[in-house]
Formats: structure tokens, C-alpha cells, sequence
């Protein structure tokens, strides 16, 4: 019930908001402030009253939905979703504060469908039944496109319809697998998209969903479709332009929540339903042993690579943030203890350290209207708040010991290592290379001497430090402390690396 | 159970009577109305239209426990299948009545003829439905042809529409030659008419090979060419974007939809009654065609949407892709397939009516039906722009709307058969369609208009009948009802 209510309570929200007047903006943004405070009040409440010594799924609703195919309204969270819960509804918030003042037109529309996009979130990582994950996973699509495509900068359409069409392209092939795997679950009127179930059924020996070749398969149709959003080189290139373009709380959403749904999918789906599949992507052997860890070990390296190319500020967090998603595939695809503890834990992260860049790059932009890194300097003297705020996330950014960046991609490379010696050895340049842009960027932005033109620039106000505190507390409690994290989904964690031994 | 005879049979067929006399009522009065500009035959058809909907409830009610009652020595059969594509049919009809009426397109001197054709071609659309016997198949699709030919060319002061019907009987008449002369192989080889002992007979001499396979393709493919024609799939579709576009906007959509619906139940009631069995399936192997003409009919009408300029040729294309999206259920005959295309024509019902509605609002507000006129839509009228994206985005197949699970069915339905191929096919088209799609959302929303946007007017009613057709594309793929009666309305149709 709890968990129904934090899903469904935005879509209230946006509800109310659209029976609002349309002149009133002040009080459309403190309704919808209203009602992402209270998903974040409910996420804080499950993430105390979880019980993290239990395996399995808890505050579980399942009613009957299509009961002609068997779909169900089946929702329940375990310690990997609760946590991504949380991460969503404390950003959820903190997007409606940054929104505050620099959406111009159609502030009413705007805050609908970020209300709507919540809720298709919050959805996605509670959905325990394969055709309401499908339907939750497409329903950010819709909102996404026109939040992008009508509050964006300059090439707005462009980027949209891109996002769009990628994103598309890519869960039609999960729908196929989808369908093939609801069709191979059992005899007809026996059939069932109950994820608990059908993990269990792919388990079991000599049953249809059990079988190697079968499992490959239907792991790429899925695994397409989670790459997409992740992004996964060679299915990045929208990510760029999205960033560039969106508004800054969009970015921040997008960076923060929408890539984590991809790496989520991968284990939710990938890794917990078709062992088998992720073993043969992952064992190191044969041809195909090391395309995941291959695939992670290219992004890590292209991502950061493209970032220290890059002048513009916001397209340079964008690449970074392809490149600490690398981390999280490679974590993965190391399959033990360690390595899916950091991808995890480095999901999380991403998604605090992330939203503050781009929160950053958002407060830079409001003042002087550009983006280009070398167009600013000796910013340090001007704005010290900002400057230090924005090292802060730099630092654990680039994995500086002591904060949070560095404990999920240690965990990360450490279970890696295990397994993939000389791709882990090699994505380390990764590392390198996001401590050479982010230094760098720091010097041109905030070092030499100070560009006459920005004066005037006004230090971080109170509205954007409140947006970006919660954010910096996090990023230093979880760099000393990460087993505040980790401790929900270690359970978790024990019971996946069963699932994948069990083969 | 034995065919009832002729006068027995007049009971059980008050719906089509009700039309007639409703049709000729429409010119009766038509001819005593004397202000031209009065809508009083629009609202007489509209009555008409309600009182055949209750008829054909309460015809269903007279079937009480049985599935089936076969009419007139044979000929027409009622059954819940039957009343499916009736109470679709009319739901059509009464919303094209309603667009007309908000029209401003439309011939005002012409009305009487227009509303009494309309109930005609219902009438014949109701006995495409029902048909069981050759004869009475080709009859009720000449009926239907013949006056839609007339109603695309309605619009007599411009030529686009005098072109749309000369184009459109040219290929008619091409079509219901073709399929003529299929129907009478097929008659020449089994001796019979009536669907159900073709079915019977062709299984006996297939199997004692007194008529070779490739006889019963060639007599397939030449009535496919008819039906094809009416649910304009490749290659019989190239009329169809030049009588959309030339048509009047209520016509356009009454077409697209009832003219495809009533062609997919002919095509379901001829195929998987007289064909399905397995003896027939084995030896005439004409699935794959089916399949092939089913992922070529999608992949043309997208590429060809494309680049459209124009959003009722645009829709045209669209409809050509959804008759392919649509066949996929039919090329295997199986039920769960069957039952997808029933689904997905309740859905499609909604969705494409509703796109229309909003192009007729905006034809008559902008006096064009380019994308250009959609520019800022959505700051002159909010509303309206956001049914027609939900529409829209319901025909490309996105969730949470009813086209989504439409298409769901039908994936799973050629899945299941392991047609994955065409599946893929399908939703790579999807993919395609969404781009064509989203050109029209992007006009609304993301461009501005280049005048000052005043804020459009549109009446109450203009939004109620909006709202019939948005809460159905919101809702129907979360009830379960519609799941139900298109799977019962399948199982009656009866099986060799």
C-alpha cells in the first residue's frame, strides 16, 4: 500500500497541477513540490523500515490486472530497488527547486509531466511483473520527449526525437523478447510475466525458459533494449545531444534516474532471469566471453576520452557520465560479490554525483548563458561558494579516496580484476583520463585570471546551494561510511550471486 | 441446425430492415425540409443509427443459448461475431454522422443523399459481416463499393474529389472482377456456395486429389485481390491515398476505419471458415504469402507516410501500415490471432476516428489540412492538441495507450506461431511510424506559430466528442472486458 501510494501520489499530483489555473505558476510549483515531497517523505520511510537482514521482495501488492494473459499489478522492492527508490524520489524534489526559475513558457505543462515521469520511475523499480516493468519503462518516454523537445536549448527538436527514436527502437526489441519469453513460460492459460516466477522457472531444469540457446537470445532482445538507456557505445550517440539540449533539471533526471533504469534492467532481467545468457557473455571464454566486460571496458575508456575533448561544459559531463557508467557494466559483468556491490553502490553514486554536476553546469549557465569551458576563468576569486561546491563534485567525480565516486568503482574494478585481468588493468586509463578533464576543467573554469565580462556574476544563491547540499552530504557520508548503503541490498547481492551460481 | 427459411428469417433481421427504412425516411424528409442550411436529416439519421443499435442488441438477445443462427436458406449468419463488427460498424457511422454535421466542407444542398447513402453503405457493411455464402459475399461488397464511390466523390465543386472517385471505382473494378472470378473457380471446383461445405468438400477432393493445390491457391490469391482491395493492402492500395486525400474528412475516416473493419471480418469469416482446416492448410500453402503481403502492406504505408505533408494523406499511409499491423493476426488463422485483430480494430476504431475529428476541427479552423496548419496547437488550443497527440501516439504503439496493447496481442499472436521475421518487421515499423507521427506533435508543440496565437473556440460538444474518443484510447487496454468479447466473439465462428 505504502509502495502504491509513492508511485501513484505524483500522478495525483499531476492531476491536480493540470486543474489548476494556468496563471497561478507560484502555487503550480509549490503543488508540485507538495507532491514530490511526499514519494521522498514514503522512500525515506520504506528505506528505514526495510528489513535488510530478509532476503527476497517485501511490501509486496499483487492484484490480478489482464487476467485474460495473466498480467498482473504485481510490486514489491528488494534492497537493489529501495535503494534506487530513494535516489528517485530525492531527486524527484530537488529538479522541482532547480526548476524554480528558468523555465519561462508553460510552467504548468512542464511540471505535469514531470510529475508523470515520477511516476513512470518510481514504477519501473518497484514492477515485479514483466508487462507492467514494460509499460512503466515506456512511460517515461512520452514525458521525456516533450520535456526535451519544448523547454530545451536550440537544437531541441533534433535531440528529442533522437532520444525518442533510439529509446523506441530499443524496447520494441525487449517487447519481442518479452513476448517470447511469456510464450515459452508454459502451456497456454499457464502462462505468466510474474517475475519472481519466471526467475524460478528459468531455473529449473529441462523447462523451455532453461535452455542455452533460448536464453541468449532473449538476454540480447533485453539487453539492447537496457543499453539503449544506459548508454552502451555503440547506442550513445543520443546521449549527448539529449543532455546538451534538455533543461538543467531534465539532465539531472536524465543522468540521474533514466540511465539507472538501463543498468537496473541488466539486473533485474538480465542477469537474475537468464543466467545462463549472462554466462555466455561473461564466462571469458569463447568468442563471446568477454563482450560485457569488452563493452564496459570501451566505455570507460571512449567515454572519458570523448569528455577531455570536449568544450563545452554540459557536453563534457554528459561523456563523463557514459564513461562511470563503463564502471557499472564492467562490475556486472564480473558477476561476484564485489563487482555487483560496486556496480550497484556506483549506480547510486552516479546518480547523486551526476545530478550535482549538472545542477553545477545549470547554475553557471543561468549567469552567464554559455557553456564554453574556455570562455570563463579565474571564476574562484568571484564565486568561492560555487567553486567549492563544484570541486566537491569534481573530486568525487574523478574517484578522489574519502568519497563516494570512489568506493563503487574500486568495488567495481576490485570484483573485475577477479576476472577480466587485462581489461580492468586497461580501464584504469579511464580513471586517469577523468581526473586529467576534470583538473583541467577546474583550471580553465575557476583558475588564472578573471574575464572582465563576468564581473558582475552574482555567487550561488540560497535556492541553488539548497538543491545541491543534500546531494554533497551524500556524496562525503557514503564515501566514509558506504555501508549505509550497501547494508540494504547486500541480501540482495547474496541472492542474485546464488541465482547466477546456480547454473 | 437447419438455415431458416426466408419469411422466418425477417425477424431476425430487423437491423438491416431498420436501415433501409431509415435511408429512404432520410430522403422523405429531406425532400420537405425547406432550410437548406437545417441539420434535421443528420439528427433523423443519427435517431436511425440509434435505433438499429438497439435492434441489433435485442436480435442478439433472440439467440438466447444458442451461438448461431444461420438466415435466409443459408445465406447470412448471426452470431456474436456478427454482432461485433455490427455495433463497430455503427459506432463508425454515428461518429462520421457527427463529424459531417461539424463539417464545413460538405455540399449543404446535397444533404439527403449523403446521410441515405451512408445507412446504405452501413447496411452493406453490416452483410459483409454476416455473410456465409458466395453470392451473398460479393453482393453486400459490391453494395458497400458502389457507394463509397459515390461519397468520395461528394465534394462536387473540387476536382481532387471528382478524381478520388474515378480512381477509386477504376481499381473496384478491377478488384471485384478479380475476386468474381475467383469466387467462381471456387464454385466450379466444390459445386457449392456456402462457405461452411466448401470448407468440407475442398478437404474430400484435396484429399483424393481430384483438385490440385494449385487451383485452390490460384481461386486464394484472385479473392484476396477483392478483399485485399478493402483493406487496401499491397499491392491493391494504390487508391487509397488519393481517395483519402480527395474524399471529404467524415468520409475519409468512415473508410479507413468501417470500410477496413468490415474488409478484415469478411476476410476472417471467409478464410478461417472455408480455409482454416488443417487438410486445407497442409496441402495450400499460402501462409507465407499472406505473411509476406502483411509485413510489405506496413513497410510501404510507413516509408510512404513519411515524407507526407499533407495529414490526411499522411493518415492514409498510416491506415495502409495498421491493414498490415492488422493482417499479421490473420496469417496464421489462428484464434489467438483472430482475437488480436478484433482487439486491435475496437482500438483502432477510437484512435483513427479521433485523429480524424481533430483534423476536421482543423480543416474548418484553418481551412488547410497541412502540417503547417498544426504549428502552435498547442498554445491556441491545448486541449484539442493534447487528444490529438494521445491519438497519435496510440496509432505509433506507445504505452500506456490502447494502441499498445493492441499491437501486443498481435505480436504475441505471430510470435507465438514462430513468424518471428514478420514480428520483427512489425515493430522495426513501429519504430518508422513514430517519426512520421511525431512530425505532426512537433508542429503542435514544439514549433510556434507564426501569427499571434489567439486562443481558438471550440464548443462544449467539440470537446464531448473528443472525450468519446480519448477515455476509450486511454482505458481499454486496462479492462479486461474487451480481451473477453473479442476472444468469445472469435470462438463462435465455426471450425472444420
Amino acid at each position: 500500500m505504502l509502495l502504491s501510494l509513492m508511485i501513484f501520489i505524483p500522478l495525483l499530483g499531476m492531476v491536480v497541477v493540470l486543474l489548476l489555473p494556468r496563471e497561478s505558476e507560484e502555487l503550480v510549483k509549490r503543488v508540485t513540490l507538495f507532491f514530490t515531497l511526499v514519494p521522498l517523505a514514503l522512500a525515506v520511510a520504506l528505506f528505514i523500515s526495510y528489513d535488510r537482514s530478509a532476503a527476497g521482495t517485501q511490501y509486496v501488492v499483487n492484484i490480478p490486472w489482464i487476467s485474460a494473459f495473466n498480467i498482473q499489478y504485481h510490486i514489491g522492492i528488494d534492497g537493489l530497488s529501495v535503494t534506487l527508490l530513494l535516489l528517485t524520489a530525492l531527486l524527484g524534489p530537488i529538479c522541482v527547486i532547480a526548476s524554480w526559475r528558468n523555465i519561462e513558457k508553460g510552467i504548468k505543462a512542464y511540471m505535469a509531466l514531470f510529475l508523470l515521469l515520477e511516476t513512470g520511475m518510481l514504477g519501473f523499480f518497484a514492477a515485479l511483473d514483466l508487462f507492467l516493468f514494460y509499460v512503466f519503462f515506456e512511460l517515461t518516454l512520452l514525458p521525456m520527449y516533450f520535456l526535451i523537445g519544448v523547454w530545451g536549448g536550440p537544437r531541441r527538436e533534433y535531440a528529442a526525437i533522437k532520444f525518442f527514436l533510439y529509446t523506441l527502437f530499443g524496447s520494441v526489441l525487449m517487447l519481442v523478447a518479452m513476448i517470447a519469453v511469456y510464450l515459452n513460460s508454459g502451456a497456454p492459460g499457464a502462462r505468466t510475466f510474474d517475475i519472481p516466477t519466471l526467475i524460478t522457472l528459468a531455473s529449473t531444469q529441462g523447462h523451455a525458459l532453461n535452455s542455452l540457446n533460448f536464453q541468449i537470445w532473449v538476454f540480447l532482445g533485453f539487453f539492447i533494449g537496457f543499453a539503449v538507456k544506459v548508454p552502451i557505445f555503440p547506442f550513445h550517440t543520443w546521449l549527448p545531444d539529449a543532455h546538451v539540449e534538455a533543461p538543467t533539471a531534465i539532465s539531472v533526471i536524465l543522468a540521474g534516474i533514466l540511465l539507472k533504469m538501463g543498468t537496473y534492467g541488466l539486473v533485474r532481467i538480465n542477469m537474475a532471469m537468464f543466467p545462463q545468457g549472462m554466462d555466455f557473455f561473461c564466462n571469458g571464454t569463447g568468442t563471446w566471453g568477454n563482450s560485457l566486460a569488452l563493452l564496459g571496458f570501451i566505455n570507460i575508456v571512449y567515454g572519458s576520452f570523448c569528455a577531455l575533448a570536449q568544450t563545452d561544459f554540459k557536453k563534457l559531463v554528459a561523456y563523463s557520465s557514459i564513461g562511470h557508467m563503463g564502471f557499472v557494466i564492467l562490475g556486472l559483468a564480473a558477476r561476484n560479490t564485489e563487482g555487483i556491490t560496486g556496480a550497484i553502490l556506483q549506480m547510486f553514486n552516479h546518480g547523486v554525483i551526476s545530478g550535482m554536476l549538472f545542477l553545477l553546469v545549470g547554475v553557471l549557465y543561468d549567469r552567464a548563458h554559455h557553456r564554453e569551458i574556455n570562455g570563463f576563468g579565474g571564476l574562484g576569486a568571484k564565486m568561492p561558494v560555487y567553486t567549492g561546491i563544484t570541486t566537491l563534485a569534481f573530486m568525487a567525480s574523478l574517484g578522489l579516496p574519502g568519497l563516494s565516486g570512489f568506493v563503487g568503482e574500486a568495488l567495481s574494478l576490485l570484483g573485475a580484476y577477479d576476472k577480466f585481468k587485462m581489461l580492468t588493468i586497461l580501464s584504469t586509463i579511464g580513471i586517469v583520463v577523468g581526473a586529467a578533464y576534470f583538473l583541467w576543467t577546474l583550471q580553465r573554469v575557476f583558475l588564472g585570471t578573471l574575464n572582465p565580462k563576468y564581473e558582475a556574476l552574482p555567487e550561488i544563491n540560497g535556492r541553488e546551494i539548497l538543491t545541491l547540499a543534500p546531494l554533497g552530504i551524500l556524496t562525503i557520508v557514503l564515501g566514509v561510511w558506504p555501508n549505509f548503503a550497501i547494508d540494504m541490498f547486500r541480501e540482495s547481492v547474496t541472492n542474485l550471486i546464488n541465482v547466477l551460481q546456480a547454473i | 441446425m437447419q438455415p431458416l427459411s426466408n419469411i422466418e428469417s425477417l425477424l431476425y433481421f430487423s437491423p438491416e430492415l431498420l436501415l433501409v427504412i431509415f435511408a429512404v425516411a432520410v430522403i422523405l424528409v429531406d425532400l420537405g425540409v425547406k432550410n437548406r442550411e437545417s441539420a434535421t436529416v443528420a439528427y433523423l439519421s443519427l435517431v436511425g443509427v440509434g435505433c438499429v443499435f438497439v435492434a441489433v442488441l435485442l436480435t442478439h438477445g433472440q439467440l438466447g443459448d444458442k451461438t448461431s443462427i444461420s438466415l435466409f436458406l443459408g445465406m447470412v449468419r448471426l452470431d456474436t461475431f456478427s454482432t461485433f463488427f455490427k455495433i463497430l460498424l455503427l459506432l463508425a457511422t454515428a461518429a462520421t454522422i457527427l463529424f459531417s454535421l461539424r463539417s464545413e466542407e460538405l455540399d449543404a444542398r446535397l444533404k439527403g443523399e449523403y446521410y441515405a447513402l451512408l445507412l446504405a453503405i452501413t447496411l452493406g457493411m453490416f452483410l459483409m459481416a454476416s455473410s456465409t455464402n458466395l453470392l451473398m459475399i460479393f453482393i453486400s461488397l459490391e453494395t458497400v463499393s458502389l457507394t463509397s464511390y459515390i461519397l468520395a466523390g461528394f465534394l462536387t465543386h473540387s476536382p481532387r474529389s471528382s478524381e478520388a472517385a474515378f480512381k477509386y471505382i477504376t481499381y473496384g473494378a478491377v478488384a471485384s472482377g478479380t475476386m468474381l472470378f475467383g469466387l467462381s473457380l471456387l464454385f466450379g471446383m466444390t459445386g457449392t456456395g456456402d462457405l461452411g461445405q466448401i470448407s468440407t468438400r475442398l478437404t474430400e477432393l484435396l484429399a483424393t486429389g481430384e483438385v490440385s493445390p494449385l487451383a485452390v491457391l490460384i481461386a486464394i490469391i484472385f479473392i484476396l485481390a477483392g478483399v485485399g482491395y478493402k483493406i487496401a493492402s499491397v499491392p491493391f492500395h494504390m487508391w487509397s491515398p488519393d481517395v483519402y486525400e480527395g474524399a471529404p474528412i467524415p468520409i475519409t475516416a468512415f473508410l479507413s476505419v468501417a470500410s477496413k473493419s468490415a474488409g478484415f471480418a469478411l476476410f476472417i469469416r471467409f478464410f478461417y471458415s472455408g480455409f482454416s482446416s488443417s487438410e486445407v492448410m497442409q496441402s495450400v500453402d499460402w501462409t507465407l504469402m499472406l505473411a509476406v503481403i502483411s509485413a510489405l502492406t506496413m513497410t510501404v504505408g510507413n516509408l510512404a507516410a513519411l515524407p507526407q505533408q499533407n495529414v490526411k494523406r499522411l493518415l492514409a499511409y498510416s491506415s495502409i501500415a495498421h491493414g498490415g499491423y492488422l493482417l499479421m493476426g490473420g496469417v496464421l488463422l489462428t484464434s489467438e490471432g483472430i482475437g488480436a485483430i478484433l482487439f486491435y480494430l475496437v482500438v483502432y476504431l477510437f484512435m483513427n476516428l479521433g485523429a480524424f475529428y481533430v483534423v476536421v476541427l482543423i480543416a474548418n479552423e484553418e481551412g488547410s489540412e497541412m502540417i503547417d496548419g498544426y504549428r502552435g496547437l498547442a498554445s491556441r488550443a491545448p486541449l484539442v492538441a493534447g487528444a490529438m497527440a494521445i491519438f497519435l501516439f496510440s496509432l505509433t504503439g506507445i504505452p500506456p495507450f490502447a494502441g499498445f496493447f493492441g499491437k501486443w496481442l498481435l505480436f504475441a499472436a505471430v510470435l507465438e506461431q514462430g513468424y518471428y521475421w514478420l514480428a520483427f518487421v512489425g515493430l522495426l515499423n513501429s519504430v518508422i511510424s513514430l517519426y512520421y507521427y511525431a512530425r505532426i506533435v512537433k508542429a503542435m508543440y514544439l514549433e510556434d506559430s507564426e501569427e499571434e496565437t489567439t486562443r481558438s473556440s471550440f464548443s462544449t460538444g467539440t470537446f464531448a466528442l473528443l472525450s468519446v474518443f480519448v477515455i476509450p484510447t486511454i482505458l481499454i487496454g486496462f479492462l479486461n472486458i474487451f480481451y473477453t468479447l473479442s476472444q468469445i466473439s472469435v470462438s463462435v465462428i465455426p471450425m472444420q
